[in-house]
């Protein structure tokens, strides 16, 4: 904790009243160094995880099966790179800037989310993706609209929205090969197989083990707890995945009644640590490509620059000019 | 497969089928976030008209998967591969430059592809916009960026000329004026790039051209390759 210096603690007493009353904190708001420095991991984490989430699903763009699916994949991309911007532009309210927290992403100080080192094999990863993924980002980031910090609460709010829909659509797609030919039936059954531990993965470590959870708890950063949130998620898919007429890969999965949650078998917690110190599957090659773009794309960033610096005075073209409208 | 049809909506939705693929495999690679949203921007509106022109032809999944090299109508310049983002944004000057007024005059006159213009007109001009905002930008922005894409305004040049070929079934369209046109656009919008218009033959039996007639590049082929593979491993399913 930080100690507080007599003139500050007039503050302080109003931060706690704020967070206290459900209040939001705004960017001009003082706040403690520790909650700035922890929202700034988390929404930097999360807009990374945008960013490199986007990889994993552009893989399969060029092969989309039908020009239907491949609008919706399409669209799909690119809202992920629409909720990285707003997720950078409300990191950057605290005081940091887009550029800072990229270089941390390309040199590893920052990280984004484990799920996204998984490669996508077949088609069907693309629903796994949807249904799976993106739910479970949705069951974490739904109480994120009510997180006490304003900027970051009202991004997840339209970043909800879109989700909701992406995972709709990530269901739809399932339920079609679910019910069609049998080989799409087996690439359906196959990407749910590969994709559910880690799914389940993205609600982070055992309460017991998670290192920010308490503290983010009383700030109202977080509402529930890592356990909570992922017994949430189970609950919800174990009857969707019997209406797509899918098997989820646990042979534990049984319904309790006495707590009134389904139970489900222990997690690889091993796994999920090498994922996240860089051995998963996909992880040089992710960061690897995110880096080449950066580097790759370093001379039209800085041919923009020294335009903008030749026309002061260029007019931004009405609606259209998002390079310069984003300056 | 059923014989091809004739109408001219099979090449336009071919141009803009083929040019919406290969702005989609931008897709996680571009310079700054703001062109990841542009580029799939883009992709997708040309995917839009792709889909209802080919719509007009018969069944879109059938004609976007199931046709070999040879009957695909598109024009050359869309295929030729995505190179650096200078040749990407060159190739989207040309193109958006010639669809617009292409559009423009198809919105005004009466065919079945009208109704289709009048709204593809108002996504092209954006399209246009954006290239021409970027030609700008890197032809007078750094010695680099000007080389760049001058480089590319020049390797693509040769695939302009066909732009101008008549379409089957476009009887009205008068394409020299068009083509004198796209000519007075782009030399106005090099010249505030501080860029040259490039010299040498844009049409002609040794350069590029045939697209429309089914001769294409040979990176087509491969693109082909990528994209119908899936549709094509499993025949008659539904996605």
């Amino acid at each position: 904790m930080t100690t507080i210096a007599p003139e500050d603690t007039g503050q302080e007493a109003l931060f706690d009243a704020t967070i206290a009353a459900d209040e939001r904190i705004e960017p001009r708001d003082w706040m403690p160094d520790d909650y700035r420095a922890s929202l700034v991991r988390q929404i930097a984490q999360h807009a990374h995880s945008e960013i490199i989430g986007m990889q994993p699903e552009a893989n399969w763009i060029t092969r989309a099966p039908s020009l239907r699916r491949k609008a919706i994949l399409m669209a799909k991309v690119q809202d992920e790179a629409g909720h990285g911007l707003y997720l950078y532009s409300a990191a950057e309210t605290l005081g940091t800037g887009r550029d800072e927290l990229l270089d941390k992403l390309h040199t590893g100080r920052q990280k984004y989310s484990s799920i996204f080192n998984y490669p996508t094999l077949t088609w069907a990863d693309v629903g796994a993706i949807g249904w799976l993924v993106d739910g479970a980002a949705i069951t974490n980031q739904v109480p994120l609209c009510r997180c006490s910090y304003g900027p970051y609460a009202r991004a997840m709010v339209r970043i909800c929205k879109e989700e909701s829909f992406h995972q709709r659509q990530g269901y739809e797609l399932l339920l079609t090969l679910s019910r069609g030919t049998e080989a799409q039936h087996a690439m359906a059954q196959d990407a749910i197989d590969r994709w559910w531990w880690p799914s389940l993965m993205m609600f982070g470590p055992p309460d017991d083990e998670s290192a920010h959870s308490a503290q983010s708890m009383a700030w109202k950063i977080k509402r529930h707890s890592n356990d909570e949130l992922r017994q949430r998620f189970v609950d919800i898919c174990v009857p969707q995945a019997e209406t797509l007429g899918l098997t989820l890969p646990d042979p534990d999965l049984r319904w309790n009644e006495e707590r009134g949650h389904w139970d489900f078998g222990p997690i690889d917690w091993t796994e999920f640590r090498e994922v996240l110190k860089g051995n998963g599957p996909c992880n040089d090659e992710r960061i690897g490509r995110r880096r080449r773009a950066h580097q790759e794309g370093a001379w039209v960033r800085e041919a923009a620059a020294a335009h903008a610096a030749k026309h002061p005075a260029h007019p931004p073209h009405a609606g259209t000019d998002q390079e310069e409208a984003a300056r | 497969m059923t014989p091809h049809p004739t109408t001219p909506a099979l090449p336009l939705g071919d141009d803009a089928l083929i040019l919406s693929h290969r702005l989609g495999e931008w897709a996680g690679n571009a310079p700054v976030l703001e062109e990841e949203v542009a580029l799939a921007n883009i992709a997708l509106d040309l995917l839009g008209q792709a889909r209802i022109l080919l719509s007009l032809a018969g069944d879109e999944d059938e004609l976007a998967y199931l046709r070999e090299e040879r009957h695909f109508r598109n024009v050359q310049l869309v295929e030729q591969p995505n190179g650096d983002f200078a040749h990407t944004i060159a190739r989207q000057l040309y193109f958006s430059t010639y669809q617009e007024l292409l559009y423009d005059h198809l919105a005004t006159t009466d065919t079945p592809l009208t109704p289709l213009a009048g709204k593809a007109v108002k996504e092209t001009a954006y399209h246009r916009d954006h290239a021409t905002q970027w030609t700008l930008r890197l032809g007078d922005g750094t010695d680099e960026s000007h080389t760049r894409m001058q480089r590319a305004l020049d390797a693509l040049w040769r695939f302009t000329g066909e732009l101008f070929d008549p379409v089957d079934g476009l009887d009205d369209v008068p394409w020299q004026t068009l083509r004198d046109e796209w000519t007075t656009r782009i030399t106005s919008t090099l010249e505030r790039a501080t860029l040259t218009v490039p010299e040498g033959p844009r049409h002609g039996a040794w350069t590029a051209g045939g697209g429309r007639q089914g001769l294409h590049t040979e990176p087509f082929g491969r693109l082909l390759a990528e994209m119908q593979h899936l549709h094509r491993s499993h025949p008659g399913a539904t996605w």
